[in-house]
């Protein structure tokens, strides 16, 4: 196994260990939201670590998967943040 | 000959990023810090992108970077001009 | 000696994703928490381009770091005071979730360094690149994902859609800004066509070249925000009806094409060979204006102020 896989797939296992830390430690919906994205940051850099092979051509059909993850993330955290702000304006009334 | 060329290059744009990032952890006031982060971002990119488009050679690879180069330029200074314009509607010294 | 250097790289990569996800994660201030965010995401796209992904690292820097810290930005603009430190949780209880995350790292680090000792296995990647002839584009991710694994892709559209429906439902678009001054109007007037320009550059590159689909509706989308930063209340977007057909085409054209195939005999979406490259790129341009008009109304936030609510009720006739 090469050198860089060793040290990105440990990379990414601490992203996800942050994040998730992150995720039960905060209050509120704008900080675990923001966790759990680096929660998925940790989750596509395994992917990709795992799809890199030194020299040769790495493997696309993981790169393809974290491509998707990345756009469904994205959506997911825009509609978490209008859920947590709408949770927020009936909280205030 | 080229290589050496182009590695100098971009050690002088290392050296203006430095400069850039040590005003931006030192300097007193919001509007000096803005002053250091511009000159980071025109002179050290510039040169990075100098020294990179010599290293590779190829003619599309060397306009790209001054494209590229001329549009980090736009938005950095836009982004420093509204920051200051923010930081003076907001009252004066930040 | 480039092997050292490599991995002398490789480790400052990591050691700064970690510091700034430790800082993002643990910090109280949540400008500046959103902020570090950004730059995790710049610096994740680096390394995307060190793990040799180029397509990754575009859709990184315009979705993971431009979008979405866009939307983060977005919503600190409503949001209440920071947490203080009354609000923390118990110290017993902080200390037992260090604990069990560790407990969690570790576990995973274990399973992560015996697979990667595991020796090589069979990979789809040899398939894709045996079969790539006969996928109509030459870049091996677009080849996957609108081709080999256009499934997936048709879900994933159709979960964009699934989030802009809840975004719309949701309640009204936040306020717009004033009319912005002069620098922000002259940038918005050279970059936004620029930026319509590198979005179709980026679509069409996309089969032979790093690019594609999705990077391109994130192009435009930043169109849109700049334009809604500028004052344009309406992000530049076309009205309701418009905005309406351009959603439910990205995913109406890619059905209606996965169903066309079958005419000819072949599965749904089995692209005849002869014509896959100009079905991928039919396609993947309803895909961008999906994706863009998605991206833009989630950064808005809302229903824009023309939307009708729902169905109004017919009124009585005498």
């Amino acid at each position: 196994m090469l050198s860089t896989q060793i040290i990105f797939g440990l990379t990414a296992v601490g992203l996800f260990a942050l994040g998730l830390r992150g995720t039960l430690l905060h209050a509120s919906a704008l900080a675990r939201i923001l966790s759990i994205n680096v929660c998925g940051a940790g989750v596509f850099l395994m992917f990709v670590t795992l799809a890199y092979s030194g020299h040769a051509d790495p493997d696309p059909v993981p790169h393809a998967l974290v491509l998707t993850g990345i756009v469904v993330a994205v959506s997911a955290t825009a509609l978490a943040l209008v859920l947590a702000r709408r949770l927020q304006e009936s909280a205030d009334e | 000959m080229t290589d050496l060329l182009g590695i100098t290059l971009i050690a002088i744009g290392i050296v203006f990023f430095t400069a850039g990032s040590v005003g931006l952890l030192r300097l007193p006031d919001m509007y000096s810090r803005l002053h250091a982060l511009t000159k980071a971002d025109n002179l050290g990119l510039g040169l990075l992108a100098a020294g990179v488009a010599i290293i590779d050679g190829g003619l599309v690879t060397a306009i790209k970077l001054l494209l590229i180069w001329l549009l980090v330029l736009t938005a950095s200074a836009a982004s420093a001009h509204l920051v200051a314009q923010h930081g003076l509607r907001k009252g004066g010294d930040a | 000696m480039s092997g050292n250097l490599a991995v002398v790289v490789d480790l400052l990569l990591a050691m700064l994703l970690l510091a700034l996800a430790w800082a993002a994660t643990t910090t109280r201030d949540m400008k500046r928490a959103v902020v570090l965010f950004i730059v995790f995401g710049l610096l994740l796209a680096l390394v995307w381009a060190r793990l040799k992904a180029p397509d990754l690292a575009l859709a990184e820097a315009a979705i993971g770091a431009g979008i979405a810290g866009v939307l983060l930005l977005a919503a600190l603009r409503r949001e209440p005071p920071a947490e203080t430190a009354a609000s923390d949780p118990p110290r017993v209880a902080v200390w037992l979730l260090n604990v069990l995350t560790l407990v969690v790292a570790v576990a995973l680090g274990w399973a992560l360094l015996h697979i990667l000792g595991g020796g090589e296995q069979a990979r789809l990647g040899e398939t894709v690149r045996a079969r790539i002839g006969d996928s109509g584009v030459s870049n091996p991710v677009t080849a996957v994902l609108l081709n080999f694994r256009a499934y997936d892709t048709l879900l994933e559209l159709a979960v964009i859609l699934t989030a802009v429906l809840g975004i719309l439902a949701l309640g009204p678009a936040a306020r717009g800004y004033r009319r912005s001054g002069p620098v922000l109007q002259l940038l918005t007037r050279w970059l936004v066509p620029l930026l319509i320009l590198m979005s179709g550059y980026l679509l069409w590159v996309g089969a032979h070249a790093p690019g594609g689909a999705f990077q391109a509706g994130a192009t435009l989308a930043a169109a849109a925000v700049l334009l809604h930063l500028a004052g344009h209340d309406r992000a530049g977007l076309p009205g309701a009806t418009v905005m309406r057909g351009l959603l439910v085409a990205g995913i109406g054209v890619f059905v209606g094409v996965g169903l066309l195939v079958t005419a000819g005999g072949m599965a749904v979406l089995q692209y005849p060979p002869a014509w896959a490259g100009a079905l991928i790129l039919l396609i993947e341009t309803a895909a961008t204006l999906m994706i863009a008009g998605a991206l833009a109304l989630a950064y808005l936030g809302g229903r824009p102020a023309d939307w009708e609510a729902g169905i109004t009720p017919r009124e009585e006739k005498d």
